[in-house]
């Protein structure tokens, strides 16, 4: 390798000289300017003539490429719309289009200018493949899982701005149920903590109950397909003297009407 | 006969009186009981075949009723003189001696009972034996003033007592006879007076009956659902309650006497509760959602028709009582001021005004027999749930505190004498049925098994 380099330096060293001895000598007469070239033809003012502009596949499923192909002569610049811009006169470019999209391809020459489309159709992507077929909840899927309980404050019956999100949900949840059975009827249970007297709390969880079934009505459930009843005390879900435990006895829970 | 033995126990009385300011000086710290007499009834003693066993069944129930009365002051056993006179023959030799001097050995003579340190105003006597198949127990009661010397004039009263020969009928004599000295001195009987009340004892809450001394307890209803809230009508033929057994709360009513379901009409609503009888046991007022909104009260005729709103307060009303004395007035629960709060008003509903203080939470009224006061649960002080029983004069609203540490208290309600009440007292984990005398004295529990509650005193059947 090193000895290539070596022998390739020395030539041009030698050839080099030659050259610069030749300075010296008389320079040739220069030849004769060449004859003109008839005018045979007139300027050219023929049209840019487009062979063909297509697409191939011309029709993909979405992310599936298309080819553009294209060959235009008498053209001195060529484009194509649709984020392609200025091509050469013959070319092929690959396409990704996302709808159908008809491309235009414009060719302009001295002699005026050529347009021509290329439709690329995109259809609608095949069914996914059958995959293992999930059960549609039931109704007491739904109302076990999906109603959640209303919860109040102490000797209130108001619906908690912090439960909102909890009653759109609940809301919804029924009316999903209430479309799949129309003859549903849903309970709404109104329940206390252990701390007010009984009777008072038989009254208090009156209220709750209302007031979730109105409140649910405003969110477009129909009322006639919800029941209340109060169960004031009697059935908590939990028995620690707790603030904790009497805060999840202040409910209001949704059940199968009987 | 008996027309006689009243008035002459009448006049005594008033002798007596006279005899007590006397003592007063003598013994001023026995006899600071507020004025009430002493009362002395030494146990007494079976012969023949009598078992032992029902005499001190018999001795232990008469103390009983005795200290847990406000009219007397029951004197400790042993304070007494050492012999015990059974018979009015026991007594010291000649009438006319039988208050002359203390005996060598006392107790033969009524001023040995007179004297300190029993110094006991009244002597009950006496002793049981079996007579044919019966438990049968003389009784007698003697006043000891010392203004009277003829034994016979000192007799207040003698009389003979009959039950079976059992347990049960050591108690029932062992109660008329208590209840005979307190009616010396204005104490009503509460012999046949029973007390209605909440058990979960059979797994689900349930309408009980026991007699008003905790026996005899017996179920009435058997819906295995919630069944609650019991109140009796005046004249003590009729429970009402309500129950979940139909799906919502509603009211019921059982008659006492059968034991059967009477008819209530029962207005569509989410619920129907609390009902109160009138003093005639005619009408009731209850609370009701009929009209929706927060449940209010209404009238009807104790069958549940000529149904009729009483107020309009949009806020809840709860636990109707109307007043036994006068029938013209009422108080209830209701959520006017905020927390729930006793409020009275008449029986039309109007001339609202609040009876409880206004702080915490004021619940459960119930009227005295005379109307002239209302017991009440109420959190004074405490934090929510925590119960005491309170008394208040309705008309000057002084408020007398009954219960302190002993747990949370509840549903207090005074028997037909008015020196009684009975309530929920949660001591633990379950309720249970006490009585206390109503200056809060001499509680005692009535209930052991399951949890007790709501308890209501019935008056003997009119």
């Amino acid at each position: 390798m090193t000895k290539q380099k070596v022998t390739l330096a020395l030539t041009a060293v030698l050839v080099l000289g030659m050259l610069s001895g030749c300075g010296k000598k008389v320079p040739p007469p220069p030849p004769p300017a060449p004859a003109p070239i008839p005018d045979n033809n007139p300027p050219s003012t023929t049209k840019p003539n487009i062979a063909y502009f297509s697409a191939e596949p011309t029709t993909v499923t979405v992310g599936q490429p298309s080819s553009l192909r294209w060959s235009v002569t008498d053209a001195t610049s060529v484009s194509i719309d649709g984020g392609i811009g200025e091509v050469s006169p013959n070319g092929r470019r690959g396409v990704y289009p996302t709808a159908t999209t008809t491309y235009h391809l414009t060719a302009t020459g001295p002699g005026g200018t050529t347009a021509a489309d290329a439709t690329v159709t995109v259809s609608a992507p095949p069914p996914p493949p059958p995959t293992v077929t999930v059960a549609q909840p039931t109704i007491q899927e739904i109302l076990a899982k999906q109603v959640q309980d209303i919860h109040f404050d102490y000797d209130k019956s108001e619906v908690r701005g912090e439960d909102q999100g909890i009653l759109q949900g609940d809301a919804s949840a029924l009316k999903t149920v209430f479309q799949m059975d129309p003859n549903f009827i849903v309970t709404i249970e109104g329940h206390c903590d252990e701390r007010g007297s009984a009777e008072y709390n038989l009254a208090l969880g009156d209220r709750r109950a209302a007031a979730t079934k109105d409140a649910l009505i405003s969110l477009g459930v129909p009322g006639d397909k919800l029941k209340t009843i109060s169960f004031g005390k009697e059935r908590p879900i939990c028995t620690e003297p707790t603030e904790d435990c009497y805060g999840r006895n202040r409910r209001a829970h949704f059940t199968a009407a009987q | 006969m008996r027309t006689i033995t009243l008035s002459l126990s009448f006049l005594f009385f008033l002798g007596h009186a006279y005899a007590f300011q006397a003592q007063a000086d003598v013994r001023g710290d026995i006899n600071k009981a507020g004025g009430k007499p002493n009362v002395a009834v030494p146990d007494f003693r079976a012969t023949g075949t009598a078992a032992p066993g029902l005499m001190a069944v018999f001795n232990s129930t008469v103390q009983s009723d005795l200290q847990s009365s406000p009219q007397i002051r029951f004197l400790p056993k042993t304070l007494y003189p050492l012999r015990i006179p059974q018979v009015p023959g026991d007594f010291a030799t000649g009438e006319s001696e039988v208050n002359a001097r203390p005996a060598p050995t006392p107790g033969f003579r009524l001023a040995d009972w007179a004297a300190p340190p029993a110094s006991a105003n009244w002597l009950g006597i006496g002793y049981g034996a079996e007579d044919r198949g019966l438990f049968v127990v003389f009784g007698y009661l003697y006043t000891t003033s010392p203004q009277i010397t003829d034994l016979k004039q000192a007799q207040s009263f003698g009389k003979v007592y009959t039950g079976s020969l059992d347990q049960a009928g050591a108690i029932d004599a062992a109660h008329h006879y208590a209840a005979d000295i307190l009616a010396q001195f204005g104490g009503q009987s509460l012999i046949g007076s029973r007390i209605v009340f909440v058990s979960d004892r059979t797994g689900s809450k349930e309408i009980w009956v026991m007699n008003w001394d905790g026996t005899d307890q017996h179920q009435i209803t058997k819906y295995n659902s919630i069944s609650t809230f019991p109140s009796v009508s005046p004249d003590g033929h009729i429970v009402a309650f309500t129950t979940y057994a139909t799906g919502f709360p509603a009211v019921q009513l059982f008659s006492l006497d059968t034991g059967r379901k009477l008819p209530f009409y029962n207005q569509r609503a989410s619920m129907n509760a609390f009902v109160a009888f009138t003093p005639d046991s005619k009408q009731v007022v209850f609370s009701s959602t009929a009209a929706g909104g927060p449940a209010q009260l209404y009238m009807a005729n104790a069958d549940g028709t000529n149904f009729h709103r009483l107020t309009n307060s949009g806020v809840i009303e709860v636990e109707a009582k109307i007043n036994p004395k006068t029938g013209t007035d009422l108080v209830d629960v209701s959520g006017r001021s905020g927390l729930p709060q006793v409020y009275k008003m008449n029986i039309e509903g109007t001339d609202v005004e609040r009876l409880s203080a206004g702080t915490g939470e004021a619940t459960n009224p119930s009227w005295s027999p005379d109307g002239s006061h209302i017991a009440f649960a109420w959190t004074k002080g405490f934090e929510p749930g925590n119960y005491n029983i309170f008394v208040m004069d309705v008309v000057n609203r002084e408020t007398v505190q009954l219960t302190t540490n002993e747990g949370r208290n509840e549903n207090p309600c005074w028997a037909p004498d008015g020196a009684h009440i009975v309530y929920a007292s949660k001591r633990g984990r379950q309720s249970q049925i006490w009585v206390m005398n109503a200056d809060g004295t001499g509680k005692h529990a009535l209930t052991q098994t399951g949890s007790n509650e709501k308890p209501v005193w019935v008056n003997a059947e009119k």
